[in-house]
């Protein structure tokens, strides 16, 4: 018998850093992997378990990997407004987008989300910004060659990243800190939770109400074992999360989002509001408009398998007999008790019902272009 | 009955010319969730060592080898509707396929249950 665990070869020939987290993991029973050049749990007790406990309750996940990064300085709202296509001039005091580097063509370079800090309240930082693992040391060098010398990017890596994720992840929180009850979905602020200042908000990449919090990571064991005292939460791998976030059609970078990919043909075109398509001025602004005047050549869409075989990354898939696209992330899914995928197919191709087969090894197996999420988000907005 | 395991944790009962084929509970136990398995054709002739079966876990899809050569006559259906009989009962209800064996003598290589303790042992 042979595995591919497609999270566990990335980046196998470097050596694997330790996160601030990895004994607490260990004591756990963590089955732990490499990950974008980490030791990272993949999961516990095993990912289905996980996964549904996260879908009725709230999972503790260790994002520690992603990069948290400050700007601050003169202009930085205009040189951030170069490098990414969303209004941040616009951004309120403690509130969040969703946001992506491009590269010159409209290439995806990454995904992430920013916040504006109130002032001074987390590092004396502007501008935060959280960005994948996997990409964030590219994604500085990017920044650096095209940021102005007035605006200074800090590296916060002296903080751990824990995302607190479910139904019930709201009332957990509020047992530790009651004022995090009146956040709302992307909105985040400044708390303090036994004197550890913690940068929290209200977001997350699984679909339910949750939480990401910034802490120091001289704290975060303690932090994750407040919480996991709480009855409502277990620790959470890596492995339930990809499940979790694929239920909610939540694209992952590097799979479903690439270099080779534009914001518009990945349906990430509510992340650049009217004022910056209209006006332009960042990176990539070119393919935004072309794609917005002409169409994608090809979509992100979201696939309904019949039966039960699972297609993962890579998978061709088929109209007739033309090749029309490919399966960029794909599995067995929880909560809709049936395999889903994620995948790119040509524009003619991506209507919602558009009937379409996939192969896997060399079997074609019928599935259907689907509306995502394919789990409903459970985000708490505003009333 | 004669019970052997492989290096790549599968396990043989052999009872006269009929070999029954599963993965091990150390497998299982190492893939997870296992949400499907895909089965060999009955009348199949394989040679040793090649690829007989897949299951896929939540995550990632894994081969499984035949571990001796033979033909298959049977498949446990029981696995269409429970894949996860291999994560609940890996060495018995959950096995695999039943293979008619050609060449005994292929089993001499593999390992006997105290020795497969042995090797998962030191992994």
């Amino acid at each position: 018998m042979s595995g591919n665990d497609d999270i566990a070869h990335i980046e196998e020939e470097l050596p694997l850093q330790n996160l601030p987290l990895d004994g607490w993991h260990r004591a756990r029973g963590a089955r732990m992997v490499g990950f974008a050049g980490y030791h990272m749990p993949i999961q516990y007790e095993g990912i289905m378990a996980e996964h549904v406990w996260t879908r009725e309750h709230a999972g503790l996940f260790d994002v520690s990997h992603m990069g948290q990064l400050g700007f601050s300085g003169e202009g930085v709202d205009d040189a951030l407004e170069i490098l990414l296509p969303s209004d941040i001039k616009g951004l309120k005091p403690f509130r969040q987008r969703y946001s992506m580097l491009l590269d010159e063509e409209g290439g995806i370079l990454d995904d992430l989300m920013v916040s504006r800090l109130g002032d001074g309240a987390f590092g004396g930082a502007d501008i935060y910004m959280v960005v994948n693992g996997a990409t964030k040391y590219d994604d500085m060098g990017w920044m650096i060659e095209h940021l102005p010398d007035e605006v200074v990017m800090n590296h916060m890596d002296e903080q751990a990243l824990l995302a607190l994720q479910g139904p019930e992840a709201g009332e957990a929180l509020a047992t530790l800190i009651p004022e995090t009850a009146d956040l709302i979905f992307m909105q985040s602020g400044l708390f303090t939770w036994r004197g550890v200042p913690l940068w929290i908000s209200r977001s997350g990449y699984t679909g339910e109400d949750g939480f990401e919090i910034s802490v120091p990571a001289a704290d975060a064991a303690l932090l994750a074992d407040a919480l996991c005292a709480l009855p409502q939460v277990k620790p959470i791998g890596l492995g339930a999360r990809d499940s979790l976030r694929l239920e909610a059609g939540l694209p992952l970078y590097g799979h479903d989002l690439t270099p080779a990919v534009s914001t518009i043909g990945a349906d990430l075109g509510f992340a650049i509001q009217k004022r910056r398509r209209e006006e332009g001025g960042f990176i990539g602004h070119a393919r935004v408009m072309k794609e917005l005047a002409d169409g994608p050549g090809s979509k992100r869409v979201g696939l309904r398998i019949q039966g039960r075989l699972p297609a993962r990354e890579g998978a061709p898939i088929f109209a007739g007999g033309a090749r029309v696209g490919e399966v960029t992330s794909g599995g067995f899914a929880p909560t809709v008790g049936a395999p889903i995928a994620m995948g790119w197919v040509s524009l003619p191709h991506s209507a919602i019902g558009a009937a379409l087969e996939i192969e896997v090894r060399g079997k074609r197996i019928a599935a259907e272009v689907a509306q995502m999420p394919f789990v409903p988000h459970r985000y708490r907005r505003k009333a | 009955m004669s019970r052997y395991f492989t290096d790549e944790h599968e396990w043989i009962d052999v009872e006269g010319e009929i070999a029954t084929v599963g993965i091990t509970d150390y497998a299982q136990e190492q893939l997870g969730d296992i949400v499907f398995v895909e089965l060999p054709a009955e009348g199949t002739a394989f040679e040793k060592g090649d690829d007989a079966a897949v299951v896929e876990s939540v995550k990632a899809a894994s081969d499984v080898y035949a571990p001796i050569s033979g033909e298959v006559v049977e498949t446990n259906s029981a696995l269409e509707d429970e894949p996860a009989l291999v994560n609940s009962d890996a060495e018995e209800d959950g096995w695999f396929f039943k293979l008619r064996v050609i060449d005994a003598s292929e089993l001499e290589g593999l390992m006997n249950e105290a020795a497969y303790k042995k090797f998962v042992a030191s992994l």
